[in-house]
């Protein structure tokens, strides 16, 4: 058998239902290639020790039927793991065991899969560079002190470097698509209310969904599969019926209709990414799709809406860590001075500034002039997509403004860093589905992603086109294993 | 528009997150450069647009009302980073 890490999920869940591979020999090699990448910073928490043996339970009494049968996975550490230590990248939760599990994690290894480990990412998921994580930044597989994108960071790097063969992240704002995109791999931000949001620690609760990051885009389609239900756990969740997606995924594309936004082409858009959009464009035509060129006029409110939204909610949300049920304490002279010092020592700087943001946009006399005007901008924003998908299937998009940058490049602007986001964060405040797919790269070989965007709950109508245009582009990520000791 | 340092020092006590001088500088000139890229949305005109509070278009759903976990007093109680058997240790609030 080749090297079992360079296989991809769909590869390997049928070499192990045919009996090619056992559950043991998968996660001894992604857990030996894990423990030798040390370098990229991917891990916060590792529990290689729990996945073998999970994995030899496995083979003992194999259950075949599974969608991931004996598959190890590593996962962000947003989300809840019963007995396993979940983070968020944050100091205030840096020793915080779960008493339960996520819904979505639930669903994994209810398909078979078995936990690795929990990855890297921005501290409370507030990030675009995985640089305001405690535990320190994660290091881009495709170039050394290159940045994984954010917030998913430590997922983007692991699923590109093959430390798992596919893994969870959550999207905000962008926070799956962008590091897809950074690291030339596929990642899906779900229809809002797709998948359930128990379990996950909470950043902006009209906004932040899971979803998978994959190889490829059939894998993608796999993972989604498992992890979109229903769930009563999560008042936002929306019981419609879901697909499956990977058995539907089907690459006839034939007379779709895709938007090309006007609104996208920014000023100052480096060359390379308007090419790249024009041959997206072109790859979809090829596929027999027909293109319409398409107006949503308030592509620009977009951001300065989002950040009144998500540090308003992200305040409400993280105003749980006190210091006294869980996570880090400093101690103080009295109650109110022990919450202050807790929250300014166990908070990263990022993280405080979107909570004193979204504390002043709710405050006393502002309310009304941020939060409930970024809601009435949020509706026009919506209202645009509502009018083009009278007219079109989807809508194509880059995925970010530009390639992935280096380490410390944006960290002391803040304003820059939030522009990562310009072309994903319309997705979350309307609510929609987006894919990154991989479809080239800049000139520094760094990999360029293009973004699908769907109707509501119509993952399948986009995981197609995805699918379709990934055989066309046939993109290679050149990776180099410089990491490896 | 401007925040200024009392203001920080304002926003900063409902936050729960205490600054000192050089901290709050450092956020006032963060925020308003963050301000300043969000007054953008007073060029749009907003007066009869219904605020959008939720893109899940769902009604609350009813459950029947049983407990469905195990107890975990335990469990939950190790979290905490003080704790005396079976409560929570808090800074002392009554005189």
């Amino acid at each position: 058998m080749s090297d079992i890490t360079k296989q991809s999920l769909s590869e390997l869940v049928e070499n192990i239902k045919s009996k090619k591979l056992s559950s043991s020999e998968v996660t001894k090699a992604f857990v030996q290639r894990s423990d030798k990448s040390k370098e990229l910073n991917t891990y916060i928490t590792e529990d290689y020790a729990n996945a073998l043996n999970k994995a030899k339970k496995f083979d003992e009494k194999p259950n075949l039927d599974l969608k991931l049968p004996g598959i190890p996975m590593a996962i962000k550490d947003l989300f809840c793991t019963r007995d396993l230590r979940t983070t968020a990248g944050s100091k205030i939760l840096n020793n915080f065991i779960p008493t339960y599990e996520s819904t979505v994690t639930q669903n994994i290894w209810n398909e078979g899969a078995i936990l690795m480990g929990k990855l890297n990412c921005d501290e409370f998921a507030m990030g675009s560079s995985n640089e305001t994580s405690f535990f320190g930044n994660v290091q881009n597989p495709i170039d050394k002190n290159l940045v994984p994108g954010g917030s998913s960071g430590g997922s983007s790097s692991a699923v590109a470097a093959k430390l798992t063969p596919i893994t969870i992240g959550t999207d905000t704002g962008g926070s799956i698509r962008q590091p897809a995109s950074f690291t030339g791999t596929v990642g899906l931000k779900p229809t809002y209310g797709s998948c359930s949001r128990y379990g996950i620690v909470a950043f902006a609760s009209s906004l932040d969904q899971a979803g998978p990051m994959a190889q490829n885009v059939k894998d993608c389609a796999l993972l989604q599969e498992v992890i979109s239900t229903y769930d009563e756990k999560d008042s936002t969740s929306i019981d419609f019926k879901r697909n499956e997606y990977s058995k539907e995924l089907t690459k006839d594309i034939k007379g779709k209709k895709i938007g090309i936004p006007k609104e996208y082409r920014v000023d100052g858009m480096p060359k390379e990414i308007e090419d790249l959009w024009k041959k997206g464009i072109e790859y979809a035509k090829d596929c027999g799709a027909e293109i319409i060129d398409i107006s949503l006029p308030h592509t620009n409110y977009a951001l300065p809406t989002y950040y009144i939204v998500a540090p308003a909610e992200a305040s409400s949300n993280l105003a749980r860590y006190d210091g006294v049920k869980y996570g880090f304490r400093a101690e103080g002279e009295n109650l109110i001075d022990m919450y202050e010092k807790t929250r300014s020592e166990g908070f990263g700087a990022e993280v405080q500034r979107r909570i004193m943001i979204g504390t002043y946009v709710l405050s006393s006399g502002y309310y009304d002039a941020y939060y409930l005007k970024a809601q009435k901008v949020r509706k026009l924003i919506k209202n645009d997509f509502d009018e083009v998908y009278k007219k079109v299937d989807a809508i194509l998009t880059p995925s970010t403004p530009s390639s992935a940058f280096k380490i410390g490049e944006k960290t002391n602007d803040p304003v820059s860093m939030y522009l990562n986001d310009i072309f994903t964060v319309p997705v979350n405040l309307a609510g929609l589905p987006g894919i990154s797919i991989p479809a080239g790269h800049d000139a520094k070989g760094y990999p360029l992603g293009l973004q699908i965007i769907g109707k509501a709950f119509d993952e399948q109508n986009i995981l197609n086109i995805a699918y379709a245009m990934e055989e066309k582009i046939n993109f290679k990520n050149n990776i180099t294993d410089w990491w490896i000791k | 528009m401007s925040i200024d340092l009392k203001t920080i020092k304002h926003i900063s006590k409902l936050s729960r997150i205490s600054v000192d001088e050089k901290k709050a500088e450092k956020l006032a000139g963060d925020l308003n450069s963050i301000f300043d890229f969000i007054e953008k949305l007073n060029e749009l005109k907003t007066d009869n647009v219904e605020p959008l509070t939720s893109v899940a278009e769902t009604t609350l759903k009813l459950r029947s009302d049983v407990v469905k976990s195990k107890n975990l007093r335990d469990q939950v109680i190790k979290n905490s980073p003080k704790e005396n058997e079976d409560y929570f240790v808090v800074p002392k609030v009554i005189e």
